[in-house]
């Protein structure tokens, strides 16, 4: 069980400590410290000291470190440290450290709430939102003038209902459901454009704010495309392995009702290419030219394109010029980065320019890897669409909506 | 007052101000903490504080242990304020409340006598009639770490366990360890709670029930055989950190109770398969079906967005399910990996089907420029070779590619990995060998020329001309190897001059004289070794040599770092950190012999029956029988054809028992006698007769369960067979037959009582339906019946007569109702206690129900001196109908007025009485 926490900034103080037993000395800490020195920022989640375990997560520049004397799956309070940081994340809208700061008092009750003896207590943010409320600009004007607080003054009563996710009397002046299909496509893409692997991992996330206890069916038109997915505790299990349907009672605000993936069984379309030739002319001289254009994207625009050129370590320097956008490199990681942003598809944005090269290198192992990023706004690449929401156990006729993103997700190409 | 003010307004700074040595200028500035004495005495740092507390107005108050807690969190002294903030623990303000409870719970094992204050408050606290402030109360108070008030706690502890809210419950498992914790004496007390709360049937509660457990008594396996299949059934309800906890237990517990089933597979394939195939419903013949039932309630969890849900499940499927389904969960854990954190996973994912895709990723990474990870992919290429025989050439030929890689890490590690498939390989490693020995001369990483070394000493026969030859030249080059290779050149030189003496012998004699003056005493001790095999030398065990340097070599297996540590529980701390962490307790292995399913079953069969499997002694034997019967093939023939004919009479038994109730000590008696006669009971001894009643007996039980499952009124939790059935069923529409609604005029569904005149029915069902049947109910049985009249309480409520039987040979002693979960809108009258029941009798009682006009079951509970039990009355649409006599016009009307409803019709058989 998670004995202590530690939260540690980017400089290496430990800014705030809570104990969930018997205190333990914030020197445990220096184990991580000194594991964060030797390794940067790729750390080993866990580090066992002669006593302790350390199990940490870095998070918006902050470490939380875990401290823990037993065995204990390491992924269970890794995600707890995670549940952890969602729920600051909820409440303050970010997780900094001079966030963390400003609102310690609430930081170190939701800490003492959601964890009791080392076990997780209450996790669901509806929940913790009764026990204890989330700060906003107008209440903390208020309070600083009445001296009143955050916590409530009237404990609720009876919300620990059966269903945890949810606090019961919810109410809005407009009842509205929101739901973002956003899937990011992974592939890789070889020399010749050949796909050497391709897959979506898409996520649904909403955004519900109906009053009362809806209970809601999502239906898709084509639910068989879905290969894995992963869900909400809400989602009723049971109906989806029936009737391939989502069927939940929302919890109230946002949050990610279902992750899936779609794997490489079923032919993903990738939306772009890049056409690359860099042909190396002397020994210390090369020509670069790179083409990006649209592919199979339903006539959608393909925006926010970004390409990131890992260049071998023996690449000294590039003088491009591009038509569209704006690019630089950087001597030292060698990443030529270019910013390209839409893509129109009468003038496709191109880019070309002389290399130079270290002498002397082995110019057969010049091998870059381009990163790209993109996003294409009301498309689902997969072509999952959405059939219909249903609401019952509400009266109210609620907005409804849904919205379509593909993103590029670990999309690389190699040259 | 100033200072009031001053600190309102540095409210929200008072953090980060309050840092470092500000800390002093701080309190310089203020005016009331009389700064002249701040350097002075260190003890009066804290004066203002201690005056905030001490004040009688809440928001100063408040603004100090907000002070106070910035303190705490930043790990910095405040126990000095320990006096003035345990004061505050009666303070009405909830908010500076909570925050004496943070500061308590931090600094009360420091300031034992001090704590010990606030107890009475806490004390209070817990009969709030608000249960967050009964859950925090005993939160903290347990949290107190102070010894002294132990019996304290433990009071509170076991009136918290059953306490209404199940928050409280949850908070007094949660409380449970940290007793336990701090005063260790108190076990037993405390594992008769952790009992009580794994019975518990809220989600909520059963999570840290099993935390409670698992920290406290994991040993107390019997604990969990009463609860096993709540626990499955309610597993996906579960919050997820409960989840967790509740898989890995029953992990073990699995591992402990039931027989390992890749065995069974190899013992019985063809049946395994048969059951996997159609796992839905049928019962599986090899599998045990709780354990099939632990495996297939977990499979939803694989779902779960908690990747710590996800791994326990995988390690649940990895350690305790048949190998082929294992392979469910690893699509799980691919899913994990792209969520938080690759080679070692390709590699270790690798089945036929795919290892051609992987292969060629693994080629691209070849190409790769960083040498580290190219070696890793080698090493990568290396285990999908071994494991995976159909591409091993293609592998080995791809590697053998490699060799002329310019780059020297790449062939340095190719040649290890060849090393390593060609002893696992019998292909004809002689073209490979011949090209090892020439590259030889080129490479310079130690670990591959000792690996090719070691290649020719081992083939040297099938390159007779070209092994002396390198021994010669390693012989010159011998002083500048590292120590690695020195020892590989003696271990060649031994070998080749086994073999082929006559071209060596000289060679080998110099090498032995160049080893014995080396640096390394590894080599020195080596040399001296080896120098007795040469006679010449003055050697005498020669004869043996051959024997011992020429024999076969076992292959070593390629595997991956991770394998060491497999015995380690996959996902577990031990198992990441590559050693065991403290508390790691190994999973038991799989037991050779199952103990008996029969404590599963959450009713105790007969008393007789009881004592069987109460008894370790008889217990032993049966387990003995059960064990034997699969390796002695005459015996098990004769056994399964006598179990084909004691499962058709138990059948018949149990229809015998479902048509007409006979008392059970008379079924018995004649089911003894029956089997006493059966050829098969022969050749067995006494106490096997009572295993295989208590087995038959357990049919029975399933049997007669699958009927009342027909009947849809029996309690969830008690049968197997039943509860998977009710699982399927769940979540559909209520049921509403048509096929008793012949007997009821459909009309009558308008129910507006005002102007219609009420009859009484002209038809009522007078066969009673079970509500409890005497096995789940341990000797008390009860049916109930609709009488189709209104309840006496209230007229909504609809009358329900229940008979109690007692089929015990003790009194029962009240009967009453216990606790009701209704749907709502419902509402229930109890009926009067029953506050004795004698043996063999039977006693009525009148419930009333408002079912509120939907089909919803009611639960409750019925509590009597033998326990307590889960009942469900689940009505028929018809049930729910009044019966009222009404005019052609009118019902007209009513008709017309329900336009848009629903509409039932339902052909009616004029009923005349």
């Amino acid at each position: 069980m998670i004995h202590s926490l530690f939260i540690i900034n980017s400089q290496g103080d430990v800014f705030l400590e809570k104990h969930w037993r018997s205190p333990v000395s914030r020197s445990v800490c220096d184990y991580y410290l000194e594991a964060q020195r030797a390794s940067g920022n790729d750390i080993n989640p866990v580090i066992a000291t002669p006593h302790h375990y350390l199990i940490s997560i870095q998070r918006g520049g902050v470490s939380f470190v875990a401290v823990c004397m037993e065995e204990i799956p390491p992924l269970f309070v890794i995600e707890f440290l995670h549940r952890i940081v969602d729920t600051f994340q909820d409440y303050f809208s970010d997780c900094t450290e001079s966030i963390i700061k400003e609102n310690y008092v609430v930081v170190y009750e939701l800490l003492d709430e959601m964890l009791d003896n080392g076990f997780p207590l209450a996790t669901e943010s509806n929940i913790l939102k009764e026990l204890i409320k989330p700060p906003n600009i107008l209440r903390t004007i208020a309070n600083t003038v009445t001296g009143k607080t955050n916590v409530s003054d009237i404990l609720p009563t009876g919300q620990l209902s059966n269903i945890p996710w949810r606090r019961s009397g919810v109410k809005y002046t407009n009842n509205e459901a929101y739901f973002d299909v956003i899937e990011e496509v992974d592939a890789i893409i070889d020399k010749s454009g050949a796909t050497v692997f391709a897959e979506i991992q898409g996520y649904i996330d909403c955004c519900i704010k109906l009053s009362g206890m809806p209970d809601l069916t999502l239906s898709f038109i084509n639910p068989r495309l879905f290969d894995d997915v992963s869900f909400h505790p809400c989602v009723r299990f049971k109906r989806w392995e029936a009737e391939r349907l989502l069927s939940f009672i929302p919890p109230d605000g946002n949050f990610r009702l279902i992750s899936y993936h779609i794997s490489s069984q079923s032919v993903v379309a990738i939306p772009i290419y890049v056409r690359h030739n860099l042909s190396i002319k002397t020994g210390e001289q090369a020509r670069l030219d790179l083409t990006v254009g649209p592919k199979q994207t339903l006539g959608r625009t393909v925006e926010g394109v970004k390409l990131e050129v890992l260049m071998p370590k023996c690449i000294l320097n590039c003088v491009l010029t591009a038509n569209q956008g704006k690019y630089n490199f950087d001597p030292v990681s060698k990443i030529l980065h270019w910013d390209i942003g839409r893509i129109d598809v009468t003038k496709l944005p191109n880019i070309r320019g002389s290399v130079s090269i270290a002498s002397g290198s082995n110019t057969a192992e010049i091998n870059p890897s381009i990163n790209v990023h993109f996003t294409i706004s009301q498309l689902a690449v997969s072509g999952l669409k959405v059939n219909r929401l249903d609401m019952y156990g509400e009266k109210y006729k609620p907005f409804k909506g849904v919205k379509y993103i593909t993103k590029a997700g670990r999309f690389q190409i190699r040259m | 007052m100033l200072t009031s003010s001053s600190h309102t307004m540095s409210n929200n700074n008072s953090y980060s101000n309050d840092r470092g040595s500000s800390f002093e200028a701080e309190y310089a500035v203020d005016p009331a903490s009389g700064g002249f004495f701040i350097p002075i005495l260190k003890s009066k740092r804290h004066d203002d504080l201690k005056e905030m507390l001490d004040s009688n107005k809440d928001s100063l108050k408040l603004e100090a242990m907000k002070r106070i807690i910035g303190m705490v969190a930043k790990g910095r002294d405040a126990s000095v304020l320990f006096p003035a903030v345990v004061k505050n623990v009666v303070s009405k303000n909830i908010e500076v409340k909570k925050l004496v409870y943070v500061y308590l719970e931090r600094y009360a094992e420091e300031q034992q006598d001090l704590a010990l204050l606030s107890i009475s408050t806490f004390q209070r606290a817990l009969k709030e009639p608000n249960q967050l402030i009964r859950a925090g109360a005993l939160r903290v108070l347990s949290s107190i770490r102070v010894k002294m008030i132990s019996p304290i706690v433990m009071l509170a502890i076991r009136d918290a366990s059953s306490d209404m809210s199940p928050y409280v419950r949850k908070t007094a498992a949660h409380a449970i360890p940290k007793l336990y914790s701090l005063d260790p004496e108190l076990k037993s007390q405390l594992v008769t709670i952790i009992q009580k709360l794994l019975a518990d049937k809220t989600v909520l509660v059963i999570g840290s029930a099993v935390m409670a457990f698992t920290e406290v008594c994991p040993e107390r396996v019997d604990l969990i055989h009463q609860v096993y299949r709540k626990l499955c059934a309610l597993l996906v309800d579960v919050d997820e950190w409960g989840q967790v906890t509740i898989v890995n237990m029953l992990t073990r517990y699995a591992r402990s109770q039931f027989i390992n089933p890749n065995l069974r597979e190899e013992e019985s394939d063809r049946d395994f398969y048969d059951s996997s195939s159609d796992a839905s419903d049928k019962p599986t013949t090899s599998l045990d079906p709780d354990h099939r039932l632990l495996l297939r309630s977990s499979r939803p969890l694989l779902q779960s967005r908690n990747a710590a849900v996800v791994m326990s499940v995988a390690q649940l499927y990895h350690h305790a399910a048949p190998k082929t389904e294992s392979l469910l969960a690893a699509k799980a854990l691919v899913r994990l990996l792209r969520s938080h954190f690759e080679l070692e996973v390709l590699t270790n994912l690798t089945t036929d089907s795919n290892v051609s895709t992987i292969l060629r990723e693994l080629q691209t990474y070849i190409s790769n420029s960083d040498k580290h990870f190219v070696a890793a992919t080698i090493q990568a290429i290396g285990r999908c070779a071994c494991s995976i025989s159909e591409v091993t050439d293609s592998c080995l030929n791809g590697l053998v590619s490699l060799l002329s890689n310019r780059d020297e890490a790449v062939v340095a590690e190719s040649v290890v990995v060849i090393k390593r498939l060609l002893q696992t390989q019998a292909a004809d490693p002689k073209e490979i060998i011949t090209h090892m020995a020439r590259l030889l001369d080129s490479i310079t990483v130690a670990q591959a020329r000792a690996a090719i070394l070691w290649l020719l000493g081992e083939h040297s026969q099938k390159v007779p001309r070209i092994a002396p030859d390198v021994l010669r030249k390693m012989a010159k080059t011998f002083s500048d190897e590292s120590d690695i290779v020195k020892l590989q050149v003696m271990n060649l030189a031994i070998k080749l001059y086994i073999t082929n003496p006559e071209q060596t012998s000289l060679l080998c004699q110099y090498i032995f004289n160049l080893a014995r003056y080396d640096q390394n005493y590894d080599i020195r001790d080596k040399a001296r070794l080896l120098k007795q095999f040469v006679p010449n030398q003055g050697g005498k065990i020669k004869s043996q040599a051959a024997r011992m340097f020429l024999a076969n070599k076992p292959a070593p297996l390629l595997q991956s770092h991770f394998k060491d540590h497999e015995d380690l529980q996959l996902g577990s701390l031990s198992h990441y950190i590559k050693q065991r962490a403290a508390g790691y307790v190994p999973l038991p292995l799989f037991p050779e012999i199952p103990p008996s399913g029969e404590v599963r079953n959450v009713e105790p069969v007969v008393t007789e029956d009881s004592k069987s499997y109460k008894n370790s002694d008889k217990m032993g034997n049966s387990m003995l029988f059960w064990g034997s019967e699969p390796s002695s093939p005459g015996n098990s023939s004769s056994a399964s054809s006598s179990s084909g004919e004691s499962s058709s009479e138990s059948s018949s038994a149990s229809e015998e028992e479902s048509s007409e109730e006979e008392s059970s000590e008379e079924e018995e008696e004649s089911e003894k006698a029956k089997k006493s006669e059966s050829p098969y009971e022969v050749s067995t001894s006494d106490d096997e007769t009572v295993f295989k009643k208590a087995s038959k007996e357990r049919k029975l039980k399933e049997e007669k369960s699958e009927n009342s499952a027909e009947t849809k009124v029996n309690d969830k939790k008690t049968n197997l067979d039943l509860l998977l059935d009710l699982c399927d069923i769940n979540n559909e529409a209520p049921v509403m037959t048509p096929s008793l609604g012949g007997f009821f005029t459909p009309t009558t569904a308008v129910v507006a009582p005002l102007t219609m005149q009420l009859v009484q029915p002209i038809f009522v069902n007078t066969k009673p339906m079970e509500l409890l049947n005497r096995i789940n109910g341990r000797g008390l049985s009860a049916t109930y019946r609709f009488t189709r009249s209104p309840h006496l309480y209230s007229p909504s409520m609809t009358n329900i007569n229940i008979m109690f039987v007692n089929n015990t040979n003790e009194d029962i002693n009240d009967i009453r109702l216990g606790k009701k979960n209704l749907a709502v809108g419902m509402t229930l009258h109890d009926f009067a206690c029953i506050s004795k029941l004698p043996p063999n009798c039977s006693l009525p009682a009148t419930l009333g129900i408002d079912f509120n006009d939907t089909t919803q079951p009611a639960n409750f509970e019925i509590v009597s001196s033998l326990g307590n039990f889960n009942v469900c009355i689940k009505p028929k649409v018809g049930e729910l109908l009044r019966p009222v006599k009404i005019f052609n016009d009118l019902f007209l009307e009513k008709q017309a007025s329900l336009r848009g409803m629903n509409r039932a019709f339902y052909c009616l058989n004029a009923v005349h009485s």
